[in-house]
């Protein structure tokens, strides 16, 4: 009767809700799309980046990240930070401008929008003649000049934007005051330049495009100097001491020209073409620095030989006979270099360049020789390749972390060893309470290693796997590597690159152990790859064995592509994680599921074909089980109708790709060929409405067993449980089957592999009767163990006509009680929404939306935390952090102060190193449960015989410390079971390694009840229906290994005796 | 050793012709015997000897197994803790609530359904057994759904038939507080000639859907609505607003009074939580009838494993041995250089692929002994 049983509305458990349950996106990590406009603020040392869609994005030290989104959503094209202030002005693409500020609200700084305004001209004006082109903050932080494609300089007071008219600097005024000899050229096209004098706020210079430039006396209103020039300008820099202007042309050439009251010749001091004599493309930007040495380093973006070079993306660094052109793999925004903050100071100093590129943020330490790059600790490039799957791990013991960082440092050798340089503002998160990984694995054959555990995403190592295999370009090969005399010097900076050698390269599943480090990472070419974390570099080979997830099945053609060849001789590998068995499926389609049990060695994988059991240990199949059902096999046999449906798949992939491609078009705001796209957009809105008048319609019919059937193998889990003989379920609501868990006897999840040894995770229960969950993109159902008996189930689909997408269990702390938590089941669905479905009961707790439900991609990439939270892609290049829990909340907090971090610079490490002794402030009883068990837990890993007798002479030390209590006494109860001799790990594993040793395949008629080792499979879509096999372990030893296997459609159970 | 049997013929609910006898009698645990023994000793004590009964024990979950054969009877006896409880029953009731998995807990859920509208499941039972009887299409709640609509029932228990019809996003009018109101409604857009649908003549093209199993669908998209009639599609109920309102079933008495409910549609969907509202929907039915998921025992082939050998008694030290080696080797992971001779060994080209897999672990205790 219970599902009669509405929720009710219990105010106790609402209360435990809110105390539960809270949802925020907090950060976006990683940089962000299709970036626009960069600023920089010297005296703030923070770091501002405008996007297409309106959003700008403030960076300073790591932790110190700002957001703001402009109401309109258009384009942000110019940022400008108002020196010494927390303000800052952008110019979107609309013409308008907005002044944002930071502003301290309860200790911490926000980021908000203050005023807008759009320049109005004269009514009859032509638009152009207030299309803003240059915007300059006054040093004054009181008048902003704006410069605009009629030629004329409006100014504007801040911070209310009012427009100052009568002294609007007009293209007329200039003219008539200009000597009569540059009068008769038309020299007023639009501004391109506009700079205030460095030492006299008094003097500004204007430069306009047919090669004009003047430098203005804002006091006079008179022209106090003139330059022409013969070619197109395209800007100018102005020397720090103002005794030079250097102007940069569309020819590729630059002139430096001297500002002296007795120059009355209007002649270049120099004129020179970097990359000549043969054409060459625009010089966009020039900086001309001094330094205390003497030489200057001049940094100019663009300038290349036109024919061979003109679609490269450089900036050339040009210093003390050195010259290099780093060549970016996309298109190069802007630039900024770090100087002496200093306005005062005699020299600029430079001591690095940041380029904002497309799809990179690129910092070049110039203080050393060689100019290297700079690491980021933010910004990082997600995308490098593109993103493939995503697995995140939380709480990785310190060892493994250290080992990984250790791997990841010697991969970065090439990196400077400056100190980020951006360092403004102080973060005032409490430093992360554990250690989280996110795995990313891409395109290109890598996984990235990111260390997910704050605020900043920072990549600690990647592992590539493309040298197990041949490939057609030599990974050796350094491409960039080119002769002493080279012209010109391109040196390929950044880590951008979405070229993939070879598809089949692509990384699908990755399951990570963080005991034991044990790595296995699948493709697409059914290649299955068990690595070993190593701190040393090895030479070594692969061993490959071949999977046959077809077993002989007659008539069957893989149509698709071939498996990849994998090299035969020893590898050399670098430090980290090693391969040491390939696993390769036949026939090699991309495998959908993996799994690994590091206490028993075990790697499961499944394709659409099939699945398999591989004990990496002794190097060996288990089994394997085709899932192909006979039916599909028909159809499989005759090639039409096989050749249909993947037409069919193809036209609606195509159709979807249609669809996104207008959808994102509408959302992105036109870029500078704006109007081109709003054309096509135009075209595009009457076949909109056309569609709309022909009547979508969706067809209402019971699903069959046969019209969905595929064997493709989604999940597989590994679970130690009871089952009692062989079962397949089958579910017949005939849903793909999304996820399996199995609950202990206290409805509690099982723990992972080696996380009881480990003393992290209470032991199971494992007298009460397990219950096992299943759930399909449908419904979630509850069957006990061993019976797999049907016990409760929720009908997702049917109530809300959502489908689930993605499930995981979290753990989800109360905010007021620091020691209690509950387990509960975090739920994305096909409509973007989460929600959490308790554990064991199946009851609703809440419901967020949280992606938008066209948002197919986004909603594939989400991947949950255990402890409430997620991420999921926003863009290619962005993960957005999600936290439904009330705990565990990982956002940026931080203060910036323009007063206090004029004088920040020396000591600018105070900041961060704050933050620990903040980060815990409440709780000091949880301070003790968590350091304890610290000691311990830091050091574990597995095959450590002293930590584990360290922990078990802690487990018979005091028994005094109230909150360890209940985790000790589960602990010493599994060792008594465990027969007394050694300590619990190594118990189990005997009892492990005996029970494939012994036992036959085949089961028994009838099994006493005990504990078994099951691996659960799940295999997906289609007839919806589940296995579960297991062998018992009787309770007085002769324990056996067994193995159960869930399909979407079938749940098979396999023993697993070796 | 002997055990107490508790014998009770035919399990609950007692049916009125055949009420509940207990024996009490005792069997040798080690010695049970043959199951035709133990029948004709069952049927002998109860006297039924002229009736044909099924056997069956409830195990230690509560669940009622059959005993048929040797086999289980054995079973049966071994798991008696000392009691066992045997039930004998009619072999025709028996096959109308079958043995196995979960039946003792269904009949107690049919218990408590009893309790609550006794006088109908009753009536089922006077008549004669369900199965003779097909549920077919129908218009339900007629007494709670306000006039202007129609919440059918599609049966499609035991009928080929395609439930066949398909449905669009519309606009429809409402009226509000505010007058009239243009909403958008989800409507019947085909009907699939020959299907379920059609042939019910119970909807019909334009209909608009209100509700989808006592769920509104106000709010929803059109692919919601799918997926939730799919989802249903064993026992769909849709409620509509039917296009055409003549056909409209018109109630006694109460429908001329003012007092009545108001039909202008918008009235009706604003009572209490709409699942209570459906009345003749019974989810008892609905699950047994079709949504129950199959539980198949042993259907893995066991033998046929293709790499593990059939482990014949004599591989048994040598897979221990292989065991041993690993946890030597695991216990030794962190000395780095037996870690590399071991992994140097492992790559030893007479392990390679052409070696069947017995031959490499044949070799691995002498690796590390």
């Amino acid at each position: 009767m219970r599902r009669f049983l509405r929720p009710g509305h219990d105010p106790v458990r609402e209360r435990l809700k809110r105390d539960l349950f809270q949802f925020n996106k907090t950060v976006e990590h990683g940089f962000p799309h299709q970036p626009s406009a960069l600023g920089y603020s010297p005296s703030l040392r923070i770091l501002a980046i405008g996007t297409r869609s309106g959003a700008i994005k403030l960076y300073g030290a790591p932790g110190v990240e700002f957001m703001g989104l402009h109401r309109e959503n258009n384009a942000v094209t110019q940022i400008h930070l108002l020196p010494g202030q927390c303000q800052l002005v952008t110019l979107l693409d609309d013409n308008s401008l907005h002044l944002w500020s930071l502003k301290v609200k309860g200790g911490a700084s926000e980021l908000q929008e203050d005023e807008s305004f759009t320049l109005r001209g004269p009514p009859g004006a032509a638009p152009s003649a207030t299309q803003i082109t240059v915007v300059l903050p006054h040093s004054s932080c009181e008048l902003l000049y704006l410069g605009t494609e009629s030629g004329n300089v409006f100014v504007v007071q801040l911070p209310a934007f009012r427009a100052l008219d009568d002294r609007t600097i007009s293209s007329d005024a200039v003219l008539q005051r200009l000597p009569e000899e540059a009068r008769h050229r038309r020299v007023f096209e639009m501004v391109e330049a506009l700079q205030e004098h460095p030492r006299d706020p008094n003097q500004i210079l204007i430069g306009y495009s047919r090669g004009l430039v003047v430098i203005w006396d804002l006091q006079g209103s008179r022209v106090l100097y003139h330059f022409l020039s013969s070619q197109q300008l395209e800007n100018i820099w102005w020397q720090r001491d103002g005794h030079l202007l250097i102007s940069c042309h569309s020819d590729g050439s630059y002139c430096q020209w001297p500002v002296s009251s007795d120059a009355q010749q209007p002649e270049p001091l120099r004129s020179l073409v970097p990359y000549g004599p043969f054409p060459c493309k625009a010089i966009t930007k020039i900086l001309w620095l001094t330094t205390r040495q003497g030489l200057p380093f001049t940094i100019f973006q663009g300038g290349m030989p036109r024919a061979s070079y003109g679609d490269r993306h450089c900036i050339s660094v040009i210093h003390d006979g050195q010259q290099t052109a780093f060549d970016f793999t996309s298109r190069v925004i802007d630039f900024t270099v770090l100087t002496e903050a200093d306005p005062a100071a005699a020299f600029d100093d430079p001591c690095a360049l940041v380029v904002l590129a497309e799809e990179e943020l690129v910092v070049i330490d110039l203080q050393t020789a060689g100019w290297p790059p700079v690491q980021l600790p933010y910004l990082a490039s997600l995308h490098c390749s593109a993103i493939t799957c995503s697995h995140h791990v939380s709480n990785i013991p310190l060892k493994l972390w250290e080992r990984i960082i250790a791997a990841g440092s010697q991969q970065n050798a090439h990196f400077s060893t400056m100190e980020w340089p951006i360092d403004g503002g102080t973060s005032l998160t409490p430093a992360p309470p554990q250690r989280d990984l996110l795995l990313t694995g891409h395109e290109d054959g890598t996984v990235r290693f990111w260390d997910a555990s704050g605020v900043c995403l920072r990549l600690l190592y990647k592992l590539s796997t493309v040298r197990v295999f041949l490939t057609d370009t030599d990974p050796n090969e350094n491409l960039s590597a080119q002769g002493e005399d080279e012209w010109p010097p391109l040196r390929k900076v950044g880590s951008f690159d979405p070229y993939s050698d070879d598809p089949r390269l692509g990384i699908q599943k990755i399951f990570l152990c963080k005991y034991s480090g044990y790595l296995a990472v699948a493709g697409t070419a059914g290649q299955v790859l068990v690595l070993e974390l190593n701190d040393e570099a090895a030479e070594q080979a692969v061993e490959q064995v071949e999977a046959d997830l077809l077993q002989d099945q007659e008539g069957y053609r893989w149509k698709g592509h071939e498996r990849l060849a994998a090299r035969s001789g020893p590898v050399r590998f670098e430090p980290g994680f090693q391969p040491f068995v390939l696993v390769q499926c036949q026939p090699p389609a991309v495998v959908t599921s993996l799994a690994l049990h590091s206490e028993w060695r075990l790697v499961a994988f499944g394709t659409s074909h099939g699945f398999g059991l591989f004990d990496h240990q002794q190097r060996r199949q288990v089994f394997v089980k085709c899932t192909l059902h006979p039916s599909d096999q028909l159809a499989l046999e005759g090639p039409l109708s096989r050749v249909k449906s993947l037409k069919k798949s193809l036209r609606q992939s195509f159709r979807r790709m249609r669809r996104s491609r207008v959808s994102s078009r509408k959302r992105r705001p036109a870029g500078p060929s704006g109007e081109v796209q709003e054309g096509s957009a135009k075209t595009e809105r009457p076949g909109l409405q056309n569609m709309e008048l022909a009547p979508v319609q969706r067809k209402i019919e019971a699903r069959s067993a046969e019209d969905s059937f595929t064997g493709f193998v989604r999940t597989l889990y590994f679970a130690d449980t009871y089952l009692r003989d062989t079962k397949e379920i089958q579910l017949m609501h005939r849903a793909p089957v999304v996820g399996i868990l199995v609950l202990d006897g206290h409805s509690v999840p099982l723990p992972e592999p080696l996380e009881v040894a480990h003393d992290l995770s209470k032991s199971p229960d494992m007298q009460g009767s397990h219950q096992l969950l299943v759930v399909s993109e449908e419904q979630f159902k509850v069957f006990t163990l061993p019976k797999v008996s049907a016990k409760l189930k929720l009908k997702l689909t049917a109530l809300e006509g959502s489908r689930v997408r993605r499930v995981s269990v979290a753990h989800f702390g109360s905010r007021r009680a620091e020691d209690y938590g509950e387990h509960h089941l975090a739920v994305l669905t096909n409509l973007g929404d989460i929600q959490v479905v308790s554990l064991p009961l199946l009851k609703p707790q809440v419901r967020y939306s949280c992606i938008r439900r066209e948002d197919v991609s986004g909603i594939a990439s989400c991947v949950f935390t255990k402890y409430g939270q997620g991420f999921y892609l926003i863009s290619p290049s962005e993960f957005e952090r999600f936290s439904l829990s009330t705990k565990w909340l990982v956002e940026p907090r931080c203060l910036v102060d323009s007063a206090e971090t004029k004088n920040h610079r020396p000591g600018n490490g105070a900041g961060p190193k704050k933050a620990p002794s903040r980060a815990r402030n409440s709780g000091t009883q949880s301070d003790g449960e968590e350091k304890q068990p610290g000691l311990v837990m830091e050091h574990a890993l597995l095959s450590d015989e002293r930590v584990l007798k360290e922990i078990q002479s802690t487990l018979e030390g005091d028994r005094g410390s109230l909150n360890w209590h209940s985790r000790r006494a589960a602990m010493g109860c599994s060792l008594s079971n465990g027969g007394g001799g050694g300590s619990g790990l190594e118990c189990s594993c005997r009892m492990c390694w005996e029970g494939m040793g012994g036992r036959a395949l085949a089961p028994l008629p009838w099994i006493p009840q005990g504990p078994t080792h099951a691996l659960m499979t799940w295999k997906a879509p289609c007839l919806g229906s589940v296995w579960a096999a297991g062998a018992p372990r009787p309770a007085q030893g002769d324990p056996e290994l067994s193995l159960c296997v869930l399909q979407q459609s079938e749940w098979l159970s396999v023993q697993a005796a070796r | 050793i002997f055990l107490w049997c508790l014998l009770i013929s035919s399990p609950p609910p007692p049916p009125p012709q055949f009420g509940a006898e207990f024996r009490r009698f005792s069997l040798d645990r080690h010695k049970p015997g043959k199951f035709e023994d133990f029948y004709k000793l069952v049927v002998h004590t109860h006297h039924i000897s002229n009736s044909d009964v099924t056997i069956g024990y409830a195990d230690v979950h509560g669940d009622l197994l059959p005993i048929n054969n040797d086999d289980n009877f054995c079973k049966a006896v071994s798991s008696a803790n000392p009691l066992l409880r045997v039930f004998i029953q009619k072999r025709e009731e028996a096959e109308r609530g079958s043995l196995g998995a979960g039946s003792l807990c269904r009949r107690r859920r049919a218990l408590g359904a009893l309790r609550d509208e006794g006088p109908r499941r009753r009536a089922h039972l006077d008549i004669g057994l369900p199965r003779d009887f097909r549920p077919v299409s129908s218009i339900i709640d007629v007494d709670l759904v306000p006039e202007t609509h129609r919440r059918v029932r599609l049966h499609r228990h035991g009928c080929e038939k395609p439930l066949g019809f398909y449905i669009r996003d519309g606009t429809s009018v409402r009226v509000t507080p505010h007058g009239l109101e243009k909403v958008p409604g989800i409507f019947i857009s085909r009907m699939v000639p020959g299907g379920l649908a059609e042939s019910t003549g119970l909807l019909a093209v334009n209909d608009e859907v209100l509700e989808v199993n006592g769920i509104e669908v106000a709010g929803k998209t059109l692919d919601q609505v799918t997926d939730m009639m799919i989802a249903n599609s064993h026992n769909l109920i849709v409620t509509v607003k039917p296009a055409n309102q003549r056909n409209n079933v018109v109630r006694g008495g109460r429908a001329l009074g003012s007092s009545g409910p108001p039909s202008d549609g918008t009235a009706g969907l604003v009572g209490p939580p709409a699942p209570r509202v459906l009345q003749n929907f019974h989810p008892d039915e609905a699950e047994s009838d079709e949504d129950n998921d199959v539980v198949i025992e042993g259907t893995l082939e066991p033998a046929r494993p293709p790499q593990a050998p059939g482990a014949p008694a004599g591989s048994l030290s040598r897979v221990n041995g292989a065991g041993l080696a690993q946890r030597l080797q695991r216990d030794l992971a962190l000395d780095g250089g037996l870690q590399r001779l071991l992994s140097s060994l492992r790559a030893d080209p007479r392990h390679s692929l052409a070696l069947p897999p017995g031959g490499v672990e044949e070799h691995g205790p002498a690796v590390t002994l």
